[in-house]
């Protein structure tokens, strides 16, 4: 167990340092941050102090030492825009994102597990098959087209839902259902995929056999099962939403986190910020992966206890 | 009426198919039947019909009745709604089923899974289920149950996984229990403890037993009455005496000429012509899983300085339990897994050290045949690309000639020219044996390494293969190495045997000299435990412990000796 824990957190510095090694040289390679800045109306001399006063005119070598360097102060450097440390910037941009994230997958858990199960049962009824045309519809739906849908009806035309920020619960519920929707549909197929794998197992019809009720044969039996492969994938869509989703859903709705910040510094070519925005979006996908991995091994006795 | 179930009529049906018609058949209280019949005989369909638990597998119950009068009144179990079921399932009838790997559940404790009958059934609290639990794995003999019942079934061995499903099926002490090929899946020495101790608690108890099988030998041991099924029809309906005394049914008497029977003959010896294999001092060694910060991960030896040769035109059986290294040591012969140490010869020469090239040689002059003839067919390629790949892979026929030499194969295996054009999936598990066997036979090679070839199929197949094999050898005067945990099929097709244990050769010589004289203690267990086709010879050895090694495990450093004319065995014997 601990040997599969020290293994996992190896795993994720390693896969930490590739990233922000990759988006320092991105970065670097996407222009010039000094014209974004300053604009074309500037002689030349501002321009070359400016370029000092950033350190953009140091070989690209020394910047990158420089900012593994800034690293070690805890700051992470200046913003290029707002002179402040780019760790205050991101600091109070993760819960927002945080709680939309952990909202997200709440819903999904809640929608998708059940009707995912239900799917797997009822699957040669027309109950299966509703749950799963509507499975199919929310996962051919992209993201923010189901955002701007959901802002023209609830927004605009029915005045029931605030569109811009955080402030309330009732600002959740659009971008948390925006975000979820192709996750829920994803997680529904697939756990009902793996719930008709352990139906057919030898000892669910043990567990039948012993006259045990169908309730505690599919949940007891069946689901503890299926819960380890749902697991498994589970791991993966999060980190794809927590990565891909939030940046989308967050600048549609102006919510206040990281994604948003991710794409606002990226227009700005902020590059303090932007690197330490990726490397925070990164470490969220890495650290859920690695809580999934570490969960995996707990649920799965196979190889929590090492055997075969 | 003192029969305690009367299935009388039965239908049962698969969408339009059907699996079982018009079965009637009694089990007295107290008594074992045994319901015979090779696979799709529609045993396991009346069996899983019983527990109505054939909904769950896709099937119907389209007619017919099934009584159960076991004193707490009678019962018509095709007429139970799902409440009444469920008080029947593991309470008044159990089952065990055929595989004790898969039938467990991974992800719970032994004492969760058992605990549960007793909750259900009994309505213990979860400590009181617990304790029983721990009673019940006392009653099938299985060691330090206490800790047993915390540890999840990948922590047990087959047998003990076996005991583990008994236990919990007799939880609730029940009339009939229901017991679906128990033993077939495990090693022979095993099987004859598992079917000891059912017979033990069927008395203790006192309880029926319907015993479905397709081995005639385990009929013999445990039987009273004996049900022949085939093709979903009963064929006989004898007492085991009787049945084997005088079989009426034509299929019957097939079947039990088909099982084979220890001490039946083996093929004569070929003239001594000089050796296909000499294999000297070989070892394999698997890495066990590698760990990221202790050094390098630990090994283990599955195959131990081994030594055999095998002569031109001559088959050595190879025998063992499971996890015995046989496998590895015929992979390891044809270097599909690389040895550690030690050397090969095939047709004298030291094949030990060849590299990419000279393997391909190799494998032109020896092939393989493996167990499960479905997964090692490629279902994408047509039969005459199946069975001339080898031959197309050494340039020894060209495409023109391709479907001529297929046709030349498939005649030899005794199938029709004309399946040349059909897919893998187009053929029965035997004929798929037979293609593999003609795949192998394509270049002609002089040894032919057989992996259990005969273990997946039925008794009567598995004997027209064994008989093909036999006719090739005489035929073609190719050499196999024949690989069985089946002491019976080993005689059958061997003229000499090897024993393994624990990764070692214990025992080696002419067959007959080892069946009829053997030597080493695990030789004579193996011989002990096969089941008897006949009733009247029964086994009796009340293996009370299996926790206990069976047979002494071999000490590093000991050697064969001579102990009859060609008959090795190891030292540690004498």
């Amino acid at each position: 167990m601990w040997r599969h824990v020290v293994r996992t957190l190896t795993k994720m510095v390693v896969t930490l340092f590739v990233i922000v090694t990759l988006v320092f040289f991105a970065t670097r390679m996407s222009g010039n941050s000094i014209d974004y800045i300053i604009g074309e109306s500037v002689t030349q001399e501002d321009r070359e102090l400016l370029t000092r006063y950033y350190g953009l005119d140091a070989s690209i070598w020394t910047q990158y030492l420089k900012f593994l360097g800034s690293f070690l102060d805890g700051q992470f450097g200046l913003s290029f825009l707002e002179r402040r440390p780019v760790s205050d910037i991101v600091a109070e941009r993760v819960w927002p994102s945080l709680q939309l994230l952990l909202s997200g997958i709440g819903l999904t858990l809640l929608v998708s597990i059940p009707f995912g199960i239900a799917a797997a049962i009822y699957r040669k009824s027309w109950i299966g098959s509703a749950i799963m045309t509507f499975a199919f519809a929310g996962y051919a739906l992209p993201n923010f087209v189901l955002a701007i849908l959901m802002v023209l009806v609830f927004a605009f035309t029915l005045n029931w839902l605030p569109l811009v920020g955080n402030g309330t619960p009732w600002h959740f519920i659009m971008p948390t259902i925006a975000l979820s929707g192709a996750l829920i549909a994803a997680l529904t197929r697939f756990t009902r995929n793996a719930m008709l794998d352990v139906l057919s197992q030898d000892y669910m019809r043990t567990a039948r056999a012993k006259g045990l009720p169908e309730r505690t044969v599919i949940l007891k039996h069946g689901f503890r099962n299926a819960s380890i492969t749902i697991l498994s994938v589970l791991g993966l869509q999060v980190a794809g939403l927590a990565a891909a989703g939030s940046v989308v859903i967050e600048s549609i709705f102006s919510w206040p986190g990281i994604g948003d910040l991710l794409v606002s510094s990226a227009i700005q070519r902020d590059y303090p910020v932007l690197q330490f925005a990726v490397l925070a979006v990164a470490l969220a996908v890495v650290v859920i992966n690695a809580v999934v991995d570490i969960a995996y091994a707990y649920a799965d006795p196979r190889i929590r206890l090492g055997g075969a | 009426m003192s029969d305690l179930l009367s299935v009388k009529n039965l239908h049962v049906a698969f969408g339009s198919n059907e699996a079982v018609s018009d079965l009637s058949f009694d089990v007295p209280a107290r008594r074992t039947l045994a319901l015979v019949g090779e696979s799709g005989s529609g045993k396991s369909a009346t069996a899983l019909s019983i527990l109505r638990l054939i909904e769950r597998e896709g099937g119907t119950i389209t007619g017919g009745s099934i009584m159960l009068n076991d004193g707490d009144g009678t019962v018509d179990i095709t007429a139970l709604d799902e409440q009444g079921l469920q008080r029947l399932r593991g309470n008044r009838i159990s089952m065990v089923f055929q595989e004790p790997m898969t039938s467990l559940n991974p992800v719970l404790t032994i004492g969760d899974q058992m605990s549960e009958v007793f909750i259900r059934h009994r309505n213990m609290t979860k400590r009181e289920a617990y304790d029983a639990s721990r009673q019940a794995l006392d009653s099938v003999r299985i060691p330090e149950a206490a800790r047993r019942v915390e540890q999840y079934p990948h922590e047990l061995s087959g047998g003990l996984r076996q005991r583990v499903m008994i236990a919990m099926a007799l939880a609730c002490r029940p009339k009939l229990l229901i017991a679906d090929e128990p033993s077939t899946a495990l090693d022979v020495t095993t099987q004859a403890e598992i079917l000891d101790l059912l017979r033990d608690l069927q008395a203790e108890i006192g309880m029926a037993v319907l015993f479905i099988t397709h081995d005639m030998g385990v009929v013999a041991e445990i039987a009273d009455r004996v049900v022949v099924l085939r093709h979903g029809r009963k064929v006989e309906d004898a007492n085991v005496e009787t049945l084997f005394a005088a079989p009426k049914a034509a299929y019957s008497r097939q079947l039990m000429a088909a099982t084979p029977k220890l001490g039946s003959g083996s093929p004569a010896a070929p003239p001594p012509r000089g050796n296909i294999l000499e294999v000297s001092g070989m070892t394999t060694r698997f890495k066990m899983r590698g760990r990221m910060f202790s050094g390098h991960g630990a090994t283990v030896d599955a195959v131990k300085n081994v030594s055999l040769v095998l002569g031109k035109g001559e088959t050595l059986g190879l025998v063992g339990e499971s996890g015995c290294g046989k496998s590895t040591l015929a992979r390891s012969v044809l270097r599909l897994i690389e040895p550690a140490s030690g050397t090969i010869a095939l047709d004298g020469n030291d094949v030990t050290n060849l590299g990419r090239e000279g393997l391909r040689g190799l494998r032109r002059h020896a092939q393989m045949v493996f167990q499960d003839p479905y997964a090692s067919l490629n279902p994408r390629l047509a039969v005459h690309e199946l069975v001339t790949e080898p031959a197309r892979i050494h340039n020894l026929v060209s495409s023109c000639d391709q479907r001529e030499l297929a046709a030349e194969l498939v005649r030899s295996v005794g199938l029709e020219e004309d399946v040349i054009d059909r897919f893998a999936h187009q053929f029965s598990g035997g004929q798929r044996q037979r293609l593999c066997i003609a795949r192998a036979m394509s270049v002609k090679p002089k040894l032919i390494v057989a992996d259990e070839p005969v273990s997946a199929l039925d008794v009567s197949i598995a004997r027209q293969v064994t008989d093909l094999m036999l006719e090739l050898q005489q035929r073609e005067q190719v050499s196999f190495l024949f690989i069985s945990h089946d002491i019976a099929v080993v005689e059958r097709v061997s003229q000499r045997i090897a024993v393994m244990y624990a990764g070692e050769i214990v025992e080696t010589g002419p067959a007959q000299s080892i069946l009829n004289d053997p030597r080493h203690p695990y030789t004579r267990q193996l011989l002990a435990s096969v089941p008897r086709p006949d009733p009247a010879r029964r086994r009796r050895l009340g293996h009370a412990n299996p926790a206990a090694p069976s047979a002494p495990v071999p000490r590093a450093g000991t050697v064969l000796f001579e102990a009859a004319p060609g008959h090795f065995v190891r030292e540690d014997a004498a």
